[in-house]
């Protein structure tokens, strides 16, 4: 086969900088694994929805505003739940609210993840009444707790860097999926479950 | 007009109605008995010596263990044009657990006896739209109330759609590696 030519370039070897992680020098390129790639980009555009409830909302926004600016962690906040990876749950979850934010996890595109902020959200906080969720962990999976009445911009910061963290360390194709609802096997509670509203105007 | 001059005027008026009185510093209450609030709250409002044409708050107490009967309904009232203020008293027993409502006396009432409703269980008669304000309309019971629990955990009495959720969520917890 006269057309194939061979090059023997031992000076454009692959060079590991890291593992799974290698630079072909001269050449431009790099070679990593699939798990890398997908988690790279998981974990430095995490898009949260906003999901300010009470005063730790006031903190959230003070940390994505200009003094701590969250967007050079690639953390840009957004208004639907369809375009956002994270759900920063910031503040007292009532009962009330409850299927709504289960609702609203519901439609988050998956991998999805959760933050607790504030010690409301993580255990219920001072709020040991009726009308209180005990931690949002009751209802939801999270990822990361961030304790504080309320948690400083930095503590906020912190538990994002946590988090990207976490992802950094998962494999592209998960066994169970991370935020772990879709384990619930039973398909009617969980149809139940992503609308909850739709289901209570259908009983009437 | 001094406060204790309003609850005189009232005494005049309405002798069998008032229960007795009390005041502090200048601040009076006048306990009532609830059949004719909605006269003397009326007689209040539009008597034009006492003109009380603005219902700050509308509230309840819960005496349970205390006394019989159980409820007050307390009704804030203040006169923007005479500067004067008054705090009167319905007696509301837990057999008959309502009193009639003053809507049509003040518009604000409306949702104070939402609220109150919702949290006491009190019907007021006449209200027009008379539904929970705060708590989800399946909620069981009435959380101000001092029979009610105290703490998160309240066994049966739980809101379903809640207590749904919470069922789901055992499922991925088992699950945690």
């Amino acid at each position: 086969m006269g057309g194939l030519i061979r090059i023997f370039d031992n000076a454009t070897q692959p060079v590991e900088v890291e593992k799974d992680l290698k630079i072909v020098p001269g050449a431009n390129t790099i070679i990593t694994t699939i798990d890398k790639i997908a988690s790279w980009g998981r974990r430095s555009s995490l898009w949260p929805l906003t999901f300010g409830l009470a005063c730790c909302a006031i903190e959230m926004m003070a940390t994505g505003a200009s003094h701590y600016d969250l967007d050079r962690f690639g953390v840009i906040f957004r208004a639907t739940p369809r375009q956002a990876d994270v759900m920063i749950v910031a503040g007292t979850l009532t009962k009330k609210m409850a299927p709504v934010i289960v609702n609203l996890y519901h439609q988050m595109a998956e991998p999805r993840y959760v933050i607790a902020m504030g010690s409301c959200a993580c255990s219920g906080g001072i709020f040991n009444t009726y009308s209180t969720v005990q931690g949002i962990d009751e209802i939801l999976p999270v990822d990361v707790y961030i304790p504080g009445c309320p948690p400083r911009p930095e503590a906020l910061i912190e538990g994002i860097i946590k988090l990207q963290e976490k992802i950094k360390h998962q494999p592209y194709h998960k066994e169970r999926c991370l935020s772990g609802i879709c384990l619930i096997e039973n398909e009617n509670s969980k149809e139940k479950n992503e609308s909850h509203r739709d289901s209570e105007e259908n009983k009437r | 007009m001094n406060p204790i001059e309003i609850v005189k005027k009232i005494k005049d008026k309405f002798p069998e109605e008032v229960l007795w009185f009390r005041c502090f510093r200048e601040e009076c209450d006048i306990t009532i008995k609830k059949e004719k609030i909605k006269d003397i709250l009326e007689y209040l409002k539009n008597t034009p010596t006492l003109e009380f044409d603005y219902l700050i708050d509308l509230t309840a107490v819960d005496y349970l263990g205390f006394r019989e009967p159980r409820f007050d309904v307390i009704y804030q009232l203040m006169s923007i044009k005479h500067r004067h203020r008054l705090r009167v008293k319905a007696e509301v027993s837990e057999q008959e657990c309502f009193i009639n409502s003053v809507v049509d006396l003040w518009k604000t009432a409306n949702w104070f006896e939402r609220e109150c409703f919702d949290m006491f269980g009190i019907e007021f008669k006449g209200h027009p739209d008379l539904r929970r304000i705060l708590m989800p309309e399946d909620w069981i019971g009435f959380p101000l109330r001092k029979d009610y629990p105290v703490y998160s955990d309240l066994k049966d009495k739980e809101w379903q759609p809640y207590k749904e959720l919470k069922e789901l969520a055992t499922g991925w917890k088992e699950n945690e590696p």
